[in-house]
């Protein structure tokens, strides 16, 4: 297992796009934290580009990965490997480069700033995104043979994750505005990685405060350690899910 | 060696193959030839596991190949098109096979990497190599690790005469220690002097699978070229 991971790992190292993920990270994480003078405003501002970036580069880079090395997966079918092995040690091989990438380009910057329990919750919760985007590419990348079809049903994926999901949200609010919806709106959070984890981020900020009572009731549940606790394990499902779908997938595929 | 017992496997609407039974033995070298899009490339995908088929059961040495990975290191595959991993070189291609397939070097049989002379172009990567080039790499890595059987999907297609001539050379040497050797090709005249045994598929069926001296009593030719072309408008004319 081991083995095909480290060629995996190689190999996009080999592939420049990474290291230029990492050094685009790390700027623009200095240059954030070295506009604001407040470190809070800077977190607001690095938060905002982090859940727009890591998910598209994340999503796009690993579709275009899995096409492009369809060759290589042939050429490891064709040797005594178990289908469920190969997957698996691609899957590990972005997931350790592209959070490892995140982890160099922000968490160093992160750390460095504001290097408190707020910094390290950031930074863990920027390589599990980063990790539950590579399983969706996955998922859609063996979904789809052809690669244009693939790479676009990946983008239309980001952009539901992160502006027309919460456009629905907000129509739905508007429709619903005399009904208490607090709790739902809870729940319906959890249907999206990206606005799970910055509600997250948010909540361990001040400005929560400012979110009037649907703040309060996040608050009051994401505040705490269980609510904590359920928020990760539901960005843990949302690697598990789609990685066991993709799985499942590859192994009855032709090739 | 290798069973397969009525596999069959459609594309969509295209009936790639159609209830194939075919059963292979060592020691045999079997030529699997037919028109494009006969199948044959799919019956050769289906044994490695690459392509799983509708319904039937492939059997390799009595046991069902399905849900099995570990019988694939007996078999030393080269594919019709060779796509390799673009930024890789070839001596980290050979390496990384190796290391895949836990060999180490005593075991390991390097004559085709010699006899092509991959060595001096170990450092190029793959994607700068020209097809033929990429076609002695497959090669050298079907043979690499001694295996039991060799599947070659179209060998000498893109070699040259020089290359093809050491290939063909490999072939009947390995072919003298008993092992099962199966050749898809087009270039018939190539086959005369290598082959036992010969298929003939059409549109996802298996039509004729004989020996040699069969196949020239029937068709009362010498050349095979000739009696599979003979055999090819037969089975025309019985449609």
């Amino acid at each position: 297992m081991n083995k095909v991971i480290k060629y995996v790992i190689i190999d996009i190292l080999r592939n420049k796009i990474v290291v230029a993920y990492t050094i685009f990270l790390f700027i623009i994480s200095f240059s954030v934290f070295s506009l604001e003078d407040n470190t809070a405003k800077g977190l607001l501002s690095l938060l905002n580009l982090i859940l727009f970036i890591v998910p598209l580069v994340s999503i796009i880079f690993s579709t275009i990965y899995i096409y492009n090395s369809s060759e290589f997966i042939e050429l490891l079918l064709s040797q005594p490997l178990k289908r469920k092995q190969i997957w698996l040690s691609l899957f590990s091989g972005l997931s350790v480069s592209m959070a490892f990438a995140y982890l160099i380009g922000t968490g160093i910057p992160l750390l460095i700033f504001e290097p408190s329990e707020l910094g390290i919750i950031m930074v863990i919760i920027g390589c599990l995104l980063s990790i539950i985007f590579v399983a969706i590419a996955m998922l859609a990348a063996v979904s789809t043979r052809d690669k244009a079809k693939g790479i676009g049903v990946a983008i239309l994926l980001w952009l539901y994750f992160a502006l027309i999901f919460d456009g629905l949200v907000l129509f739905l609010l508007f429709q619903f505005e005399d009904y208490p919806l607090e709790k739902v709106m809870m729940l319906i959070s959890a249907f999206n990685p990206i606005d799970l984890s910055r509600i997250l981020i948010l909540m361990q900020l001040d400005v929560s405060a400012l979110m009037g009572y649907t703040g309060a009731v996040f608050k009051d549940f994401f505040g705490t350690g269980i609510g904590f606790i359920v928020a990760l394990l539901t960005l843990l499902l949302w690697v598990y899910i789609p990685l066991l779908l993709s799985l499942r997938k590859f192994k009855r595929k032709d090739l | 060696m290798i069973e397969a017992k009525n596999i069959s496997k459609s594309f969509g609407k295209l009936k790639a193959l159609d209830s194939v039974s075919i059963s292979c033995n060592s020691g045999e070298c079997i030529a699997l030839i037919g028109p494009n899009g006969s199948g044959k490339t799919t019956f050769i995908k289906s044994v490695l596991g690459l392509v799983v088929p509708d319904s039937g059961e492939i059997l390799f040495n009595k046991k069902n190949i399905t849900n099995d990975w570990k019988y694939r290191s007996q078999i030393g595959y080269m594919p019709q098109i060779g796509r390799y991993p673009d930024n890789m070189t070839i001596g980290q291609l050979i390496k990384m096979m190796k290391d895949i397939r836990k060999m180490d070097a005593d075991n390991s049989d390097e004559e085709l990497i010699h006899n092509f002379q991959l060595e001096k172009i170990f450092d190029k990567r793959m994607r700068t190599l020209s097809g033929g080039t990429r076609q002695k790499v497959s090669a050298a890595l079907a043979f690499l690790f001694n295996p039991v059987v060799l599947i070659l999907d179209e060998p000498t297609a893109g070699l040259d005469p020089v290359a093809s001539e050491i290939l063909k050379e490999k072939i009947i040497k390995e072919k003298q220690k008993g092992k099962l050797i199966l050749i898809t090709s087009h270039v018939l005249s190539e086959l005369d002097d290598l082959i036992s045994q010969l298929i003939y598929m059409q549109d996802g069926k298996l039509i004729v699978h004989k020996s040699i001296e069969e196949l020239r009593t029937l068709t009362k030719e010498q050349k095979l070229s000739k009696a599979i072309a003979k055999l090819m408008i037969q089975s025309a004319g019985n449609e």
